[in-house]
């Protein structure tokens, strides 16, 4: 058996995974931005000036590696997905250039542009709930499968929220830090609602996915995905609701229990995919491109994802702390 | 209403694509001068050379944005639009795009961070080194989307297995017959946008009065820099014409309204291509010339567009294309020599060469553009030349389906363009530091004059 495609398929997991958690914290304060005042949204996109471009990025390593190793698999997916996708490109597109315009444009369009900023953010993480849950359907056009779309795209925008609001609890103090804690607590809740139902939903909805998880004995190897995300779930919880640990300012510590929601639920997916890359449709040996493409993009992966790893890590380091007022010249 | 998908993906691919060209063709040559800005100012500690660095490093941020947007675009269109290219040409293109994102597209996005934010957190030695990265990051971006196009412009180094392309020697298709001259002529081309840009807006500033010294560095190295790349293009270009006739004829033909084969052709410097009667009406010709230039031989023989029937592009948006595309190069030829005479004789621009320099801003985004079609157009109907003709590869949504998007496409980048030209005018009309610095010192002097 080639290992080739599980190599890829497993890097295009990890860009993906990486992409939730860091694109996700600045979706989610694009959605966060029109609960705060003027001043605090100036402070909200501070701090996620420095990161943000980098952070989109993984989005595109992502389909990157679909382009790559599995190019069938990318024209089917993404033809299936037509509308969405295109959705999410122009939310993505708004959201990425408003961000810039609305610090240089005339004062008088500022805010035009903070609401692009939002509408863009809320779009594009809708369209890629939408993207998500009916590729786990596995494309296709049934009511079911689409009402399953509908409640991840309304799910997905939460979790960025959740993480928009963990971002802001590291990187800011004072009333901002409060009023995040103050938002956590509104839709933590939703959150929790969505992670339940369509842990259920999941199974009933692709017998395909019920197979696999629940017959012994494999259920019980399972069993520490749900554990291990219901407890993070309730550390988040709990440090949101305790005004001492919060104003120890262990906030952090709410992105640390998203981060393993995250990782956990990428493995619970990845899981009810393998290994198909189209559920039921394709295999990834069946979408991979050709051995020695993958050999070639093998060599290139290997080498370059590390280093992609270890300058992020450097440029968080650099702007890491919490921020003062960013501007381009102090 | 029927509408065919095939046209209308292709109108929405080539709206995509011009819409994003303009922005990496400013990036990766702006970059570079930024890096010099940044380098002057490490050399000489002349502070004006690091005003000059932080007005346009916000300019770049903000190109850079749109350059990064409509890139995520692009990379998502080749699945939702042109899922046969992925399917048969998938084993060569894949890698090639997958290793942009690798090498560059991170490095690009991670450390012009620092190039922006980062003055106070780091040395001015990692600083410098953030600047070359990124301008390095982003040349490395071209460098292996041109190889790609350049491979599609004249595949070498594969062989077809069942209908998909299968890799045969990678060093042949990175480094594929037309890739040198492509790469070379884009690099070049990106340096002279970026010339013509930050001269043309020091140029505005300098009539609107808001300019200090940082903006005459700028106006001059613009103005250098662009005297001496114009002619090196002209002759790049000249190269990268000598490589097309030898393996895509049938394009040469296109551009030079060539309907027979014949030895000795003439130059058609104007006229009007009619494809139907296989005549260029009114045509403006130098005898002997477009061989002169080819073959470099007076009676050099050039192929005809008869030959290729079915198999060539279509004439007259090539055949525009490409004059448009001259006109201007010339044009920013000459004016990048007239100022840089001015400068050597009078120290300084006078309004008349402002206003020229001003109107020319954007006058490489012209040139990109008609370049770009000429060669694009030109390579039709094929995607990949000789092996896979764009009509097999699209995807059959409904045209309705492709309309809707592209309605929505259509809105958001003419937005969008308004949008930046018009923010780029503002961010002009802000004082030069050093003026702004100067008018309060003066202010304060004249206020102790008073007491």
């Amino acid at each position: 058996m080639d290992w080739l495609p599980i190599f890829f398929v497993s890097v295009m997991g990890f860009a993906l995974l990486m992409y939730t958690i860091l694109d996700g914290y600045d979706l989610g304060i694009g959605i966060l931005l029109p609960l705060a005042s003027d001043s605090e949204r100036d402070e909200m996109i501070a701090t996620i000036g420095p990161f943000w471009d980098a952070n989109e990025t993984w989005i595109v390593l992502g389909i990157g590696v679909l382009l790559m190793a599995f190019p069938m698999a990318h024209g089917l997916v993404l033809t299936s997905l037509y509308m969405p996708v295109a959705v999410m490109l122009i939310a993505l597109t708004l959201r990425g250039v408003a961000f810039d315009f609305r610090v240089k444009a005339k004062t008088e369009f500022k805010s035009t542009w903070t609401w692009l900023f939002f509408i863009g953010s809320i779009a594009a993480s809708m369209a890629q709930g939408w993207m998500l849950g009916s590729y786990v359907m596995g494309l296709r056009d049934t009511p079911l499968s689409l009402a399953f779309s509908i409640a991840i795209s309304l799910m997905l925008p939460c979790l960025y929220i959740m993480h928009g609001v963990a971002w802001l609890l590291v990187k800011t103090d004072g009333d901002l830090y409060y009023k995040a804690a103050r938002w956590g607590r509104l839709f933590i809740a939703p959150l929790g609602l969505g992670l339940f139902l369509i842990s259920i939903a999941t199974p009933i909805a692709s017998a395909e996915i019920a197979e696999k998880w629940f017959s012994l004995p494999e259920a019980i190897g399972l069993l520490p995905i749900p554990i291990t995300v219901a407890m993070a779930y309730l550390v988040a919880l709990w440090v949101l609701r305790s005004p001492k640990i919060l104003a120890a300012d262990y906030g952090w510590i709410v992105f640390i229990a998203l981060i393993v929601i995250c990782v956990m639920s990428t493995l619970g997916l990845g899981y009810s995919i393998f290994p198909d890359v189209v559920i039921g449709k394709l295999t990834i040996w069946e979408a991979a491109a050709s051995r020695d493409s993958l050999k070639f993009a093998f060599v290139g992966t290997v080498i370059a994802v590390p280093c992609i790893f270890i300058y992020t890590v450097f440029i968080y380091r650099v702007f890491a702390g919490k921020i003062k007022m960013l501007s381009y010249e102090s | 209403m029927d509408f065919d998908p095939l046209l209308l993906s292709r109108i929405q691919f080539a709206l995509n694509i011009s819409f994003h060209i303009l922005f990496p063709t400013i990036t990766i040559g702006l970059c570079w001068l930024l890096l010099f800005f940044r380098i002057r100012f490490t050399q000489t500690r002349d502070i004006e050379w690091e005003y000059a660095y932080y007005f346009w490093v916000k300019i770049f941020a903000l190109t850079f944005a749109l350059g990064v947007v409509s890139g995520i675009t692009m990379s998502f269109q080749f699945g939702t639009n042109w899922p046969g290219f992925m399917e048969k040409a998938g084993n060569i293109a894949g890698p090639m795009l997958g290793y942009e994102v690798l090498t560059a597209f991170f490095l690009e996005a991670s450390f012009l961070s620092i190039m922006l934010f980062g003055k106070n957190r780091v040395s001015n030695k990692v600083h410098l080194l953030a600047t070359s990265v990124v301008a390095v990051g982003t040349s490395m971006s071209a460098f292996w989307i041109l190889s790609l196009n350049s491979w599609m412009q004249t595949p070498d180094g594969y062989t077809v297995i069942d209908g998909v392309i299968h890799i045969e020697n990678w060093m042949e298709i990175i480094f594929n017959p037309s890739f040198p001259y492509r790469f070379a002529h884009m690099l070049t081309a990106s340096l002279l946008t970026a010339s013509f840009l930050i001269a043309g807006i020091s140029a505005w500033r300098a009539r609107k009065k808001v300019d200090g010294p940082a903006t005459w560095k700028v106006i001059r190295t613009g103005v250098f820099l662009a005297a001496i790349l114009a002619p090196v293009q002209i002759l790049i270009g000249d190269l990268h014409g000598l490589n097309s006739l030898e393996h895509q004829p049938a394009k040469v033909a296109a551009i030079e309204g060539v309907w027979h084969t014949q030895q000795g052709a003439p130059l058609t410097l104007f006229g009007i291509p009619d494809e139907e009667k296989q005549t260029t009406h009114y045509a403006v010709k130098i005898p002997k010339l477009a061989s002169l230039i080819l073959t470099h031989e007076l009676e050099g023989e050039i192929k005809g567009l008869s030959d290729f029937v079915g198999e060539h592009p279509p004439v007259t948006p090539v055949f525009w294309a490409f004059r448009i595309m001259v006109v201007v190069g010339l044009l920013m030829m000459l004016v990048a020599w007239f100022c840089s005479y001015m400068i050597f004789r009078q120290k300084t621009l006078k309004d008349f060469s402002l206003r020229i320099l001003s109107w020319m801003t954007f006058s490489g985004w012209v040139a990109v553009l008609a370049g770009w079609y000429v060669t694009e157009i030109g390579r039709q109907p094929w995607i990949v030349t000789g092996i896979l003709r764009t009509s097999d590869v699209v995807a059959d949504h409904s045209g309705g389906t492709v309309l809707t998007t592209l309605v929505a496409y259509s809105i958001l980048y003419a937005g969008l363009l308004v949008s930046y030209v018009l923010t780029l005018r503002y961010m002009s009309t802000k004082k030069a530091r050093s003026l702004m610095a100067m008018q309060e010192r003066q202010k304060i002097d004249q206020l102790d004059g008073a007491r």
